[in-house]
């Protein structure tokens, strides 16, 4: 099994102990979104989708909802979606400022999206998976 | 999903007066001047507004030999959204070349009288004014494939004298950003 993985939990033993491990070592997954943009369930689905395939539970994901420009503020939300693992964004956004808006990604082919590329993701997922995600 | 337009199909189109990006005031032709026109809402910041824009300036420039008037709105709240500023239109229309007025709607009063809800938000007139075709311009925003399928539908069957088979569709983009 790969590092990060939770999907298995064995309720006594040393197995448990060892489990615990795995588990604490998963990263922190977050999306973010603003119902200003109409497309942020299908950024959780492609986000659940991207963490099953590299054996991470989709349940651990944060979702928060930014209502108002102070959430904004605060939670440094350039836009929706905004996708983080371990507090990195899947596609760092430069020096957008933070505000209730709607992000624009580039995929890998070029086109413009609402949403990150899914490879851009789960590459994101695995290395935060390796460690190197921070 | 947005909800339904007020402005109805089969309706006159609302009035539209706005400078463009360079001062110059436009306005709805008068009746019987132009065979059809295009309205569509749009902004610079929007990801739906972005991928679909390449196919509205290829529709503009397919349709300018048909006589077909094209207009583009923004009526963003420009100040909690500098992209959508005067400025960053005027450089937008500069840099790319468009082929079309890009109007901006400061007192968002247009954008209420249509009551436009999202970027981008099309609306197709027939040679009277009337409203013949109002939503998406196709079916999806990252197919570039798709061409704006639905608009051309509409703009053939307008030019052709005839009812568009598909009138209305849901308009998928961002939220018009009203000021507070």
């Amino acid at each position: 099994m790969l590092p990060g993985h939770s999907w298995r939990a064995p309720s006594t033993g040393a197995g448990r102990i060892w489990i615990d491990a795995v588990v604490a070592s998963a990263p922190n997954v977050e999306l973010l979104w603003w119902e200003g943009c109409p497309n942020w369930k299908d950024a959780l689905g492609m986000l659940r989708d991207g963490m099953r395939s590299v054996g991470l539970d989709p349940d651990t994901i944060d979702v928060r909802e930014i209502s108002t420009d102070a959430d904004a503020e605060r939670e440094e939300f350039v836009g929706s979606p905004t996708i983080r693992v371990n507090g990195r964004d899947v596609q760092p956004p430069g020096d957008d400022p933070a505000g209730l808006t709607c992000r624009v990604y580039r995929l890998r082919d070029g086109r413009i999206s609402p949403l990150p590329d899914p490879q851009d993701l789960r590459e994101t997922l695995s290395k935060a998976i390796e460690g190197g995600g921070e | 999903m947005a909800e339904a337009s007020a402005t109805k199909v089969g309706s006159p189109a609302p009035p539209l007066e706005l400078p463009d990006t360079e001062g110059t005031v436009h306005t709805l032709p008068k009746p019987g001047e132009v065979p059809a026109t295009v309205v569509v809402w749009t902004c610079n910041h929007c990801p739906y507004a972005l991928a679909w824009h390449d196919r509205l300036v290829d529709l503009a420039h397919d349709y300018a030999p048909n006589g077909v008037r094209f207009l583009a709105v923004n009526s963003n709240d420009a100040e909690r959204y500098p992209r959508d500023s005067l400025e960053a239109m005027r450089d937008r229309v500069r840099a790319e070349g468009w082929p079309f007025p890009y109007l901006y709607d400061e007192t968002q009063q247009a954008a209420h009288d249509w009551a436009a809800q999202v970027t981008p938000h099309v609306y197709v007139l027939d040679g009277e004014l009337r409203v013949r075709y109002e939503g998406a311009p196709d079916s999806d925003h990252m197919d570039p494939s798709q061409n704006a399928a639905w608009l051309r539908e509409a703009l053939d069957a307008v030019l052709a004298g005839d009812e568009p088979a598909r009138p209305a569709t849901d308009p998928i983009g961002c939220s018009i950003k009203w000021k507070p």
